[in-house]
């Protein structure tokens, strides 16, 4: 009887096994194309920026992009927070640049395949986003004159070589902005029309060439990429490529139940969109709606797509034009980031409120409602297996 | 002996049954269960049998993720192109709590009847709807498109 036992045991275990090869039903499959980095389109050409794809603007872009004279006190440059070997993010739950501020800092991979820039997209081209720093008292801290005449003075000649001559410097304050304090807004409404305009350009100008460089910081491939094109090959997995056990039910889970997918669509997991999820608030940091207060900030910014500084016409502006501006939605959504390297880089969300995968999951498992506004996931049930397996898939996003 | 024998053959058999069991299982059992989905002609009479409305991606493909443009086609019952309408046009996803992720607008009548609606994007795949509130000289109507992706 004990031989019966044992013999059908062996049956069992042996069909059992033969379930455990990955099995993907087609849409599976599809699905899971979909997300692999072949997938990923060439970079469009950016024609809101000339110098997008200018190498000599691209270049003094990078120098620009470490340099830590571009902050008011010398201390601190874009890199500061987008540190270049922690993929162009900080690990930090709020950036720190001269102060603290209440937003992580987000890492750069595909950067210039974004609709929309910041956690809350209140800048429309990345050009206009690396200007936003540079000025804000928390970051950089520095005021638009100052960084005109700082690149007259340092990199003068290899301005005018990329971008023509710069303007008239005679009269121009040394410390003087519209966004600055009140003495440099002071300053800043003495200049003539034209003055400010020619600072203005200079200061695009700096924007243009720091957006040609990080046009370069793309996403790198990873074990879910090479197990993804030997599936669609129909290629046995070989080495690393090879899912487990555990990283197939993650990954069916992720494209299935769990509906992650939904929003982390396409080869930079990413929809592009801004969604509220119920991400709780951080206690001792300023109220933040997210999108709800973009909408006006990006409008009335002078360097969108519908202001002066754009090279090329208005074809360009289809997402500054056809942007949604109040829907109820709007309220505490913030933008969907890539999983690409995700498990490599905790805390997570827009200030760092989680500081593992487990608790990301955790929280849309449980999905509670949003302090404001209304989350748009739905309670899961998950097992602790299918919430490692998950976990388990996201880390082969990062190796 | 004997009984080690039969054991053998009777473990064997049932091994047989389960695996003769479990291919008609999997053999029968549907590939995909297909749920019934939404409606998703792409010309259909408005609410009120006011005209006769079509609406279809411009360039005839459907790309995620991209800014595109759609025609809207409106045509009275007898065929009659309908010109001078005023289109407002709303939508979502009723699955997923949220709207458009965009605004999309009438932006140019092209002749005939039809209307280039810009500025639609389909940020994930699943159910959309698009309500087009259209206001001419016949009077006014409603009409709701469904896409799936």
């Amino acid at each position: 009887m004990r031989r019966l036992v044992c013999l059908m045991a062996l049956t069992v275990v042996a069909i059992l096994a033969g379930c455990g090869k990955p099995d993907f039903s087609d849409a599976e499959k599809k699905t899971i194309a979909s997300l692999a980095l072949n997938t990923l389109p060439p970079l469009k050409p950016d024609t809101t920026n000339r110098f997008a794809d200018v190498p000599a603007a691209a270049a003094l872009g990078s120098t620009l992009f470490f340099d830590l004279g571009m902050s008011r006190d010398g201390t601190v440059s874009c890199s500061t927070c987008h540190k270049i070997d922690r993929q162009f993010q900080d690990d930090l739950p709020q950036a720190v640049g001269v102060g603290r501020t209440n937003r992580r800092t987000m890492p750069l991979a595909g950067v210039a395949r974004d609709p929309w820039f910041f956690w809350d997209g209140r800048r429309d081209s990345l050009w206009a986003q690396a200007l936003t720093p540079l000025e804000n008292p928390l970051e950089q801290a520095g005021n638009r004159t100052a960084y005109a005449h700082y690149i007259k003075a340092r990199f003068g000649e290899r301005y005018e070589r990329i971008f023509g001559p710069l303007p008239d410097f005679s009269g121009i304050p040394p410390n003087a902005s519209p966004l600055g304090t009140d003495a440099e807004k002071a300053a800043w409404n003495a200049m003539s029309e034209a003055q400010r305009d020619g600072i203005n350009r200079v200061f695009a100008n700096i924007g243009k060439a720091i957006a040609a460089f990080e046009r370069s910081i793309e996403p790198a491939q990873t074990r879910f990429d090479r197990f993804a094109l030997d599936l669609a090959t129909g290629a046995e997995p070989k080495d690393d490529a090879a899912f487990s056990r555990e990283e197939i039910l993650g990954l069916k889970l992720f494209i299935g139940k769990a509906n992650c997918v939904t929003c982390h669509n396409g080869p930079r997991f990413t929809d592009n969109g801004f969604h509220n999820t119920g991400v709780p608030p951080v206690e001792d940091l300023p109220p933040d709606r997210g999108r709800i207060d973009a909408v006006a900030q990006v409008e009335a910014d002078p360097f969108n797509c519908f202001g002066a500084y754009r090279d090329g016409d208005t074809s360009a502006c289809g997402e500054l034009r056809f942007m949604v501006k109040d829907a109820p939605e709007l309220v505490r959504a913030y933008k969907t980031p890539s999983l690409r390297g995700a498990a490599a880089r905790p805390p997570y969300m827009h200030a760092g409120q989680f500081s593992s995968l487990d608790e990301v999951v955790a929280h849309y498992a449980k999905a509670a409602p949003s302090v404001e506004g209304t989350s748009e996931i739905h309670p899961l049930q998950l097992s602790d297996r299918e919430r490692a397996a998950l976990v388990a898939f996201l880390k082969t996003l990062s190796e | 002996m004997a009984s080690l024998w039969r054991y053998l053959l009777a473990g064997l058999g049932l091994a047989a049954l389960l695996v003769g069991v479990l291919a008609v299982v999997y053999l029968t059992a549907p590939q995909s269960a297909q749920p019934v989905g939404p409606d998703v002609s792409r010309t259909k009479s408005t609410e009120n049998g006011l005209f006769v409305a079509s609406f279809e991606p411009e360039r005839g493909v459907i790309q995620q993720g991209e800014l595109e443009s759609w025609l809207l086609t409106l045509k009275t019952k007898a065929g009659a192109p309908v010109e001078g309408a005023a289109i407002a046009i709303s939508g979502g996803m009723p699955q997923h709590n949220h709207g458009l992720p965009t605004s999309p607008q009438a932006t140019d009548y092209l002749g005939d009847g039809r209307y280039r609606i810009e500025g639609v994007k389909f940020t994930m795949s699943g159910w959309w709807q698009f309500h087009f509130a259209i206001s001419a000289t016949a009077g006014s109507d409603t009409v709701l498109f469904n896409v799936v992706l």
